[in-house]
């Protein structure tokens, strides 16, 4: 039995008033506090959270150019109003932009844009859309139909963190925000574990990661509940932006068509879980991801450039490029599972198929243009 | 890589036979023997595990004794001048513990007899076994019978002869076992997080056989935690936001109390235990567990749902903990007792290289007796015992209500008490001036 509701219980019925006002009425139970609290207590609280964890973090400087990466769900739409309410509020004096990756997945991705243009308008912040077309000559309903649906979201997250850091680049900008939520780094810190990947779990609680490399990111939601970002719309209210904007669920919710099952189901699962027995477990999990004693010498690899394209690497060619060779000779398991050999030669030459001749060969882009 | 040849489960075809591509599997025409003899017939234990119908009996038995055996040698667990300590819960894991160290002591007996000098002399066994009743009433019912159980095994695992001590959880209190038990009572109700609950009786359960330990002269605590186990362990760990004394608790041995604990099926799993217990026809007694509702039993559950999906899951995640840096603690003591043998010393020596450099000491919890991480003090300095405790316990053990506090600490027993009242926040300036104060030439007043 949770602590708060027990003490509801004892004083015989819900309180009569916000806990943090003490003036209106409450009209919902926050989830990572269990606090009986009302609309506007709740958003005010909710924004400032998230201007503390920036402040506090010294996430930004003022007059940096910051790309705010856009996916079209819940938590970049939510993201790019908080951001662009705060810059206001508070003069963080932040340049601020959308940026959109488009995977080329028919019937998800080209849906959730339409939702991103129309944050663009509602906002009013500038939007670039890059697409794996443009960038690496594959689209992903095409890389799924080489390579089926096993290995997908390896290629999918490796070609969007470049993405990111290209359109990035193109940008000109200082910074990248992503709106990754406390339950995605308690997930991913779980995940982590469960694997033995002791190198990501130093790194993966890290507020502000890549300062070292060529665009530093940020997550400025690292404290916030996913559960809070879905309430949210519903209840800021602003003048300037009526709750129509939000009322039809401005944001797009579906899962991407392509998404697994299993593995990162369970750790989800199992989060939801805990949130129900004890709220705050969300963020112990992040702590205990911060207190891990790990020698510094787990961390990071020596990072290099990749002899291909110039882009962040610690082997010879980065993973992007390793993954794309592979699927333009029709080789699409290379670069998945293991290294054996050491580097893109190694394995599997014996299995080359006719299939390499009729394969495209667009390479990724040479990043010489681009200020890496 | 997956075989495809007809006959072949997915578990069971690795090793040489990829090597020599895979033959079909016909039980009914060859005969398969052992992979690690070759000449006996491997044993099918048929529950489904991996590596069932590998191993013989024997070859079996030997690995899992040999992974005990590497523990206690290579971490000095058990030393011939020791006075070992079994945790013993009547359940398989603490029943191996039991079986192994008494087959090692009657092998010491044996090598003892058979020398001329004798000079090594022969390590003692204790076994103690702890009685929760007075915490989970619904086991009063079996806890007799459990007990007689417990005796007659004992009494069956000699010679060479050892002491039983049925230790009553309560016992914590003092020896007056009306009031202790009372106070126990007390204790556990003003407890209201049922995972808080759970959680404090465990502490509760080792402070007790630390005392039964330490009153009748033992000076080693064997527990029989399994991989397993400690894979639960990490994940309650990290879920808990204990990750900073997560490695604290997961090596093989565990110094900071009074009466080292050394864990020697550490590297064993829970199918390999149960294995060896149904091989060896070794009897374990189940008391009706307390249904547990909290976090603990939620991750049971979903270490069990990994376990499913991938058997060396556990291993994984004991693996990946076993990374993190351990404590100065986690390490059996250097000594410069003369009754320790040369040997161990000497390995002991070369096996703490790896820890030097971490010369500083910690400031532990009173409760769980976790290292407190620096950042962990609490601002307000409200309360002593608030102060002094780690966040985990703070949230899930202590009362919320500041007023209630002074009352919480008069129901704690007087071990974790004690300590915070001498506890000092731990000032890492003050402890290093007090280091170097001697090479000081500065006196007090021009110091900076």
């Amino acid at each position: 039995m949770e602590r708060g509701e027990a003490k509801s219980k004892k004083a015989g019925g819900p309180p009569r008033l916000c806990c943090i006002c003490n003036e209106k009425r409450p009209v919902l139970k926050r989830p990572k506090t269990l606090q009986q609290i009302c609309r506007e207590c709740f958003y005010e609280v909710f924004e400032e959270e998230i201007h503390q964890a920036i402040v506090n973090n010294g996430l930004f400087k003022s007059g940096e150019r910051v790309a705010i990466g856009a996916s079209g769900g819940k938590d970049s739409t939510v993201l790019a109003y908080v951001l662009s309410e705060l810059n206001r509020r508070h003069s963080y004096g932040l340049d601020l932009f959308l940026l959109s990756i488009d995977e080329g997945i028919t019937g998800y991705r080209d849906d959730s844009l339409e939702t991103v243009k129309r944050n663009e308008l509602q906002y009013g912040l500038p939007l670039q859309i890059l697409s794996y077309k443009d960038l690496y000559g594959w689209t992903m309903d095409d890389i799924v139909k080489m390579i089926g649906l096993k290995n997908n979201c390896t290629f999918c997250g490796v070609f969007r963190r470049q993405a990111l850091d290209r359109g990035a680049a193109l940008l000109k900008v200082d910074k990248l925000v992503t709106g990754h939520n406390a339950d995605d780094i308690a997930e991913t810190v779980l995940l982590n574990i469960l694997r033995g990947d002791i190198a990501r779990l130093s790194r993966c609680t890290s507020i502000t990661t890549g300062e070292d490399g060529p665009i530093p990111r940020c997550k400025p939601f690292k404290y916030t509940y996913e559960k809070e970002i879905v309430i949210y719309p519903f209840a800021v209210s602003n003048p300037h932006h009526t709750y129509a904007y939000f009322k039809k669920l401005d944001y797009f919710s579906t899962e991407c068509i392509y998404s697994p099952n299993a593995y990162r189901g369970f750790a989800r699962e199992f989060i939801k879980d805990l949130e129900r027995l004890r709220p705050r477990a969300i963020l112990d999990i992040i702590k205990s991801g911060e207190d891990f004693r790990i020698a510094t010498t787990t961390k990071m690899p020596e990072q290099g450039t990749c002899e291909r394209c110039g882009y962040i690497s610690s082997q010879k060619w980065c993973k992007a490029c390793v993954l794309l060779d592979g699927l333009n000779r029709g080789l699409p398991k290379m670069g998945i599972g293991r290294a054996r050999g050491g580097g893109v030669n190694g394995g599997d030459h014996k299995k080359e198929t006719k299939a390499g001749s009729t394969v495209k060969t667009l390479e990724t882009k040479q990043c010489g243009s681009l200020d890496f | 890589m997956a075989c495809n040849s007809s006959g072949c489960e997915s578990g069971g075809c690795y090793g040489r036979e990829k090597e020599n591509g895979c033959k079909v599997v016909d039980v009914k025409e060859t005969v398969r023997l052992c992979v690690k003899c070759k000449s006996n017939e491997p044993m099918t234990f048929g529950d489904g595990g991996s590596d069932d119908g590998r191993f013989c009996a024997e070859c079996f038995r030997s690995n899992v004794y040999g992974k005990f055996r590497l523990a206690v040698t290579s971490h000095a667990m058990i030393t011939p001048s020791d006075n070992v300590l079994v945790a013993f819960s009547g359940r398989s894991s603490s029943r191996v513990a039991l079986q192994f160290v008494h087959e090692l002591q009657v092998k010491a007996l044996k090598n003892y007899e058979a020398s001329r000098d004798r000079s090594l002399p022969v390590f003692g066994v204790g076994v103690a076994f702890v009685d929760e009743s007075a915490a989970y009433p619904s086991l009063s019912g079996g806890m007799s019978d459990a007990i007689a159980w417990v005796r007659s095994t004992v009494l069956s695992l000699s010679p060479p002869e050892k002491d039983l001590h049925v230790v009553p959880i309560e016992s914590v209190f003092g020896s007056d076992s009306v009031e202790a038990r009372d106070r126990l009572v007390k204790l556990l109700d003003s407890v209201s997080d049922e995972t808080g609950k759970e959680d404090l009786l465990l502490h509760l359960k080792m402070l007790s056989l630390q005392k039964v330990a330490s009153e009748n002269g033992y000076n080693r605590l064997v527990v029989g935690s399994c991989t397993s186990r400690l894979a639960s362990h990490v994940l309650t760990a990290t879920v808990k936001g204990r990750g900073y004394s997560l490695s604290a608790d997961i090596q093989h041995v565990d110094a900071r109390w009074k009466v080292p604990i050394v864990l020697p099926l550490r590297d064993c799993v829970w199918q390999e235990i149960t294995r060896l217990c149904h091989l060896d026809g070794l009897k374990t007694v189940e008391l009706a567990r307390h249904p547990q509702s909290g976090i603990n039993d939620l991750v049971s559950s979903f270490v069990a749902l990994l376990q499913e999906e991938n058997p060396s899951r556990e291993c994984t995640i004991v693996r990946t903990a076993a990374k993190l840096t351990p404590f100065y603690f986690n390490k059996i003591p250097e000594t410069d007792d003369s009754c320790v043998p040369m040997a161990t010393q000497r390995r002991l020596k070369k096996f703490n290289l790896k820890y030097d450099g971490s010369m500083t000491t910690e400031a532990f919890c009173p409760i769980c007796n976790g290292p407190l991480n620096g950042s962990d003090s609490s601002e307000d300095e409200s309360d002593a015992l608030y102060d002094a405790c780690c966040s985990s316990c703070r949230f899930q053990i202590l009362p919320q209500e500041p007023s209630s506090l002074d009352h919480f600490g008069s129901l704690l027993p007087h071990h974790m008490i004690s300590q915070v009242k001498h506890h000092q926040k731990f000032d890492s300036q003050t402890y290093l001036r007090e280091k170097i104060k001697d090479c000081l030439l500065l006196d007090d007043e021009e110091a900076v």
